[in-house]
């Protein structure tokens, strides 16, 4: 018999922690408010705390190896937006090394990504039901391709993190599966002289890597093609705003002291009516620049992204433009907003280039040799038109 | 992305096909469908797509690509 002294047991029926004398013992105690201790094995470390993404920890030869989870939980998701927003963009980073998704042995895939936790997010949910190893490389909180594009995500930090996460013991074969837009940072040929490893450049998107391992390891055309469309581009631009808000800032600023200018030398009361309608203005090339024109980029019949700018700009324009004049706006002023808005929005529809996947840098440079000469002549323009429009 | 088009003829991409050993590296890595393999070798079928990420550059094992992008 091995049931405890305390329970009495009735015939040869084994004991389930109640008695027939109405004494309740052990686990169905109904005062017992402490809460129950549970069987979960605990990870904590003094100094320490759990990743929320860390499902639980595997054995391996060669140490212990953390288990992701697969689903984003409502904290990733608000940090998500916050990162979509601007806010704590560059803190957002994952400890670089060895993950595991599922329960991955020897001959499991190892999938190489950057530890900006946007990416490492995109990677870890499309891993459901895959048993694979995941490198993340040390890329300072930045996604692949800029990482790539900055030397972070490089021939270099793969072969060092190869070496630091003691690969070669971890997996029996020499491969490492890389996002395809690591290639601008990485040497194939490199890699494999430095450590052995064979580098396979897998789809652009990790929503495409279940149909890329199911095809061993095989990328379809359209695996390998970048894309930018409407909702890729408006996803962007809440960092394009907030990208700008400082020199908006003081933008504004400047904006307010022109204002006071006239023939007083200096009115604080213009400043301060004057500075509204030309805050107005900023406000509309920005909008114009960094929301209409990134969203509408391919509906705006012209190559140039400056006069993209000025197209949308004009556009937006024309109405405020109208609006001030029947609130009684003379032409100069009317013309100086205008034309402010017009460099303000095609300066930044130009910015954009920096953030698009398909500008060159020798393009880029032929059209901001193109343009800023033209945007500056129309600020100082613009200016003069405006301080005349107080006299 | 053929709706989503710069400059034309701006591009420093060149091709050496005396130098291509036909390993089609390039035709995996560039984000552009640039490359095109045709009779063991790469080909240049759609130039005015390159945006000179240098992704080619980088793994091609002959230095048969280059790009001088300068800073853009």
């Amino acid at each position: 018999m091995t049931e405890t002294p305390f329970l009495i047991n009735e015939g040869n029926t084994p004991a389930k922690g109640l008695s027939t004398q109405g004494i309740q013992i052990m686990s169905a105690m109904p005062t017992d408010t402490c809460g129950d201790p549970g069987t979960e094995v605990s990870h904590e470390k003094p100094g320490y705390t759990l990743c929320p993404w860390v499902d639980d920890f595997m054995e391996t030869p060669a140490g212990q190896v953390p288990q992701i989870k697969t689903k984003l939980t409502a904290r990733d998701w608000i940090s998500t937006v916050q990162v979509r927003c601007g806010i704590n963009r560059h803190r957002y980073t994952v400890a670089p090394g060895l993950y595991a998704a599922g329960r991955p042995h020897a001959g499991s895939e190892v999938l190489v990504t950057a530890n900006f936790k946007l990416t490492f997010d995109h990677l870890r949910t499309q891993l459901a039901d895959i048993n694979a190893w995941i490198l993340v490389l040390d890329t300072k909180g930045v996604n692949v391709w800029c990482a790539a594009g900055k030397g972070t995500f490089s021939t270099r930090e793969l072969v060092h993190r190869i070496q630091a996460s003691d690969l070669e013991e971890r997996v029996d074969h020499k491969r490492v599966i890389l996002p395809q837009l690591g290639a601008t940072g990485v040497s194939a040929k490199a890699v494999k002289d430095l450590s052995g490893f064979r580098v396979v450049y897998g789809p652009v998107r990790a929503s495409d890597l279940p149909r890329f391992l199911k095809n061993n390891r095989k990328a379809d055309p359209d695996m390998r093609q970048v894309t930018f469309d409407f909702r890729e581009r408006i996803i962007l631009t809440p960092v394009e705003v907030q990208i700008i808000l400082k020199p908006a800032l003081i933008t504004a600023l400047v904006l307010f002291v022109i204002s006071g200018m006239g023939p007083g030398i200096f009115s604080f009361g213009s400043a301060w009516t004057r500075g509204c309608t030309a805050l107005a203005a900023l406000a509309a090339g920005i909008l114009s620049g960094a929301v209409v024109t990134p969203v509408l980029l391919p509906f705006i019949p012209v190559k140039e992204f400056a006069l993209k700018g000025i197209i949308s700009g004009s556009i937006i324009g024309i109405p405020l433009i109208v609006h001030l004049s029947g609130s009684g706006i003379s032409f100069a002023p009317g013309l100086a907003l205008f034309l402010f808005i017009l460099v303000i929005s095609s300066f930044l529809a130009m910015n954009f280039t920096g953030t698009t996947p398909f500008t060159s840098p020798s393009g880029v440079e032929k059209e901001m040799k193109r343009y800023i000469p033209a945007q500056l002549i129309c600020l100082v323009l613009s200016s003069g038109l405006w301080i005349y429009g107080a006299f | 992305m053929k709706n989503f088009r710069h400059y034309e003829e701006v591009a420093t991409l060149t091709l050496d096909l005396e130098k291509c050993v036909g390993c089609t590296l390039c035709t995996q890595v560039c984000p552009h469908q640039v490359f095109e393999m045709d009779d063991h070798k790469a080909r240049i079928v759609d130039f005015n797509a390159c945006m000179e990420c240098g992704a080619c550059v980088n793994n091609c094992p002959t230095q048969a690509l280059n790009v001088t992008p300068g800073v853009g």
